[in-house]
């Protein structure tokens, strides 16, 4: 188990040093990041320079290994529109975007799991079929449509929801949270949801053709043949063994939950990573482009490493295959 | 004569689709007494597992119980409540299915799927639920019960697994127990062992069994009598050892003869000629006139009972000595 674990973590440091790699290149390929700091005028070597002070002058290899160095102390450099470091701009804009996916995922589980299941029990009711008519819209209409949408409705047309921002946070250490106010709350909802939908109908889809895979299974029949509750089947049985890919699904979701928060971020002028992200590119401001791309990874890398172990937590069948790789 | 553990009488099973009803099941009878093993042969799709799917009421839609009537120890069980039908279910009848490597839940240990299934039907604490456990697990024959109670099925071989699905199938003591093809997945050598586990728990807590399978070695080795289905008819029932050595139906025959023996001859086994007639297509009369070498005019139009001919009844018209056949016999 141990080694294992340790396997895939080595494999994970592998993958970050590739995605490094090309964050490392974007400053490379989008043209002289002198010319982006200082200004046409410069005199020339006044420009060498700074080129000498940034440390552009050494060779490449050198300066990879200095901006990776850099990089495993999240140290991104610093951003040429705010003229601040880069870290303190992604550590000021994290927390708002952290607990914005963990509302969407929490919603799109707690959802996505019950509809699916019921779905999957009781397949021919209307509540059955209304809920595979909103997991349609929720997979066929486009994220920025449906915020666009809960807008109009919620705080245009009815005042009850703010369109736009997180309300009042409270600060926590360096952690601010919109969890502890009223506005905060209410400035969550729509984003929630917005971003959490697509989510929730794809993990209802799945829940439910995996539920209605694993009730036609032998030990399922068994259960029923032993004279279990209908309860005991259905919940204890057969969900335990339907949750097993949705773990893979949700877990991989949470970390493009994040990546793509951007759509719903700008949509909500939500003050998030996404949304610096969305910013930079509209100034070229590479660090943050290359710390957001190493975060982004950093993130997927870290949930897939969780997910393969929380799969042998779940499946004692994976216990015994990591213990002898066959 | 006291009360059979199971009677059926004139079972009927039937499945909607969207074409029409097909009759998986037309008008099977048969007693099983305590302690008595009734084997059920026929081919594959001759209703062997649906009777017995039938009896433990696990016929799911589109299938249905379309008539007759199923006793358990002569109470009538074939149309209770869903709710009522699930005590029966575990308590007073366990099943064994075909396939241990699946029958088990792989993500539980096996203890805990025996100690829940304990708590369902019998009114023990979780440690008495344990204690049992262990002693059925030793009774089945899992050495070191105490320590293998906590392993996961994916850790037993595939006789052990079967092994502990008949711990399952027996853990509240049932009247009956209903094994479908409880063999047909293992190999030979561990065939052996499971049959005479069946065998000995049969003869020691006095349940009776019904034994599906389709190895007629397995039926002579264990059963005390035995039914041959075909087309979701019996086409004979006896005694084991009458009906192997002197089968009277012409498929009965068929079957027997079809079954290889170690002394030595290089004959060719002989063979049915046709297959079974799917549901949709069964002949008016005997379903078995088409295969039948024996077959006359009768055979085509009228569907033989199963009378009683000696020790067996046999559904063939062959063997038909009611009085209207008789007038014909004398001017012949």
């Amino acid at each position: 188990m141990l080694a294992f674990t340790l396997r895939r973590a080595i494999q994970a440091i592998g993958v970050m040093i590739a995605v490094g790699v090309i964050a490392f290149s974007m400053f490379r390929f989008a043209g002289d990041p002198v010319n982006q700091i200082v200004s046409l005028d410069t005199p020339a070597a006044e420009r060498e320079a700074v080129r000498k002070s940034l440390g552009l002058d050494d060779p490449v290899p050198v300066q990879f290994a200095r901006y990776f160095a850099n990089a495993a102390q999240f140290k991104f450099g610093v951003s040429y529109q705010f003229r601040q470091p880069v870290s303190n701009l992604l550590m000021e804009r994290m927390p708002a975007t952290l607990e914005l996916a963990a509302c969407a995922t929490v919603l799109a589980m707690v959802f996505g799991i019950l509809m699916g299941v019921y779905s999957a029990l009781r397949r021919d009711t209307i509540l059955t079929k209304f809920f595979q008519a909103v997991s349609l819209i929720g997979i066929s209409l486009p994220t920025f449509l449906i915020g666009i949408l809960l807008i109009y409705l919620f705080s245009v047309t009815l005042g009850w929801l703010p369109s736009f921002g997180r309300g009042e946070v409270v600060r926590i250490g360096w952690w601010t949270t919109g969890l502890l106010t009223l506005s905060g709350l209410k400035a969550l909802i729509m984003p929630s949801i917005t971003l959490g939908l697509f989510q929730m109908t794809l993990i209802m889809r799945l829940v439910r053709a995996e539920m209605l895979e694993v009730l036609r299974t032998d030990y399922i029949r068994f259960a029923r043949a032993r004279g279990l509750t209908t309860r005991a089947i259905h919940f204890g049985h057969a969900l335990k063994n339907t949750l097993v890919p949705v773990i893979t699904v949700a877990g991989l979701q949470f970390g493009s939950v994040i990546a793509f928060a951007i759509i719903t971020e700008t949509v909500f002028q939500w003050p998030g990573m996404g949304l610096l992200f969305v910013q930079a590119v509209q100034n070229v401001d590479i660090p943050i482009m290359a710390a957001y791309l190493l975060m982004v990874s950093l993130i997927f890398v870290t949930i897939n490493l969780v997910v393969d172990i929380l799969y042998t937590v779940v499946d004692p069948r994976l216990r015994s295959t990591i213990r002898r790789p066959a | 004569m006291t009360v059979p553990v199971l009677s059926v009488r004139n079972l009927e099973v039937e499945f909607l689709t969207r074409r029409s009803t097909l009759r998986a099941i037309n008008g099977v009878s048969f007693d099983i007494a305590k302690g008595e093993v009734l084997g059920v042969v026929g081919e594959s799709g001759a209703g062997k597992s649906v009777t017995g799917l039938a009896v433990i009421g696990l016929i799911d839609p589109p299938g249905r119980i379309s008539g007759g009537e199923i006793y358990l120890s002569g109470t009538r069980i074939d149309h209770l409540p869903p709710e009522e039908i699930r005590r029966i279910r575990g308590k007073r009848i366990g099943m064994i299915f075909q396939d241990p490597l699946t029958s088990l839940n792989p993500l539980y240990r096996i203890g805990d799927q025996i100690v829940e299934t304990i708590r369902t039907h019998l009114n023990l604490s979780e440690t008495a639920a344990r204690k049992r456990a262990i002693d059925l697990l030793a009774e089945v024959g899992i050495p070191a019960p105490d320590k293998r109670i906590d392993a996961y099925p994916h850790e037993f071989s595939g006789g052990m697994r079967q092994r502990v699905v008949i711990a399952l199938a027996i853990c509240a003591e049932p009247e009956l127990i209903i094994a479908d093809e409880p063999t047909t997945a293992l190999d030979v050598s561990v065939q052996a062992q499971i049959i005479s586990l069946i065998k000995r728990l049969g003869r020691d807590h006095g349940t009776a069994v019904m034994l599906v399978t389709h190895d007629m070695g397995v039926i002579a080795e264990t059963s005390d009598r035995v039914a041959v289905m075909y087309s979701g008819r019996i086409a004979e029932i006896g005694p084991v050892q009458d009906v192997v050595q002197n089968p009277l139906h012409p498929y009965a025959k068929g079957l027997m003869g079809a079954i290889p023996t170690l002394a030595g001859e290089d004959k060719r086994l002989v063979q049915i000629p046709g297959s079974m007639p799917r549901l949709s297509a069964i002949p008016p009369g005997c379903p078995f006139n088409p295969r039948c070498a024996f077959v006359f005019d009768r055979c085509r139009v009228d569907r033989p009972e199963p009378l009683k001919h000696g020790s067996h009844a046999v559904a063939c018209h062959l063997f038909d000595t009611a009085p209207h056949e008789a007038p014909k016999e004398t001017a012949a």
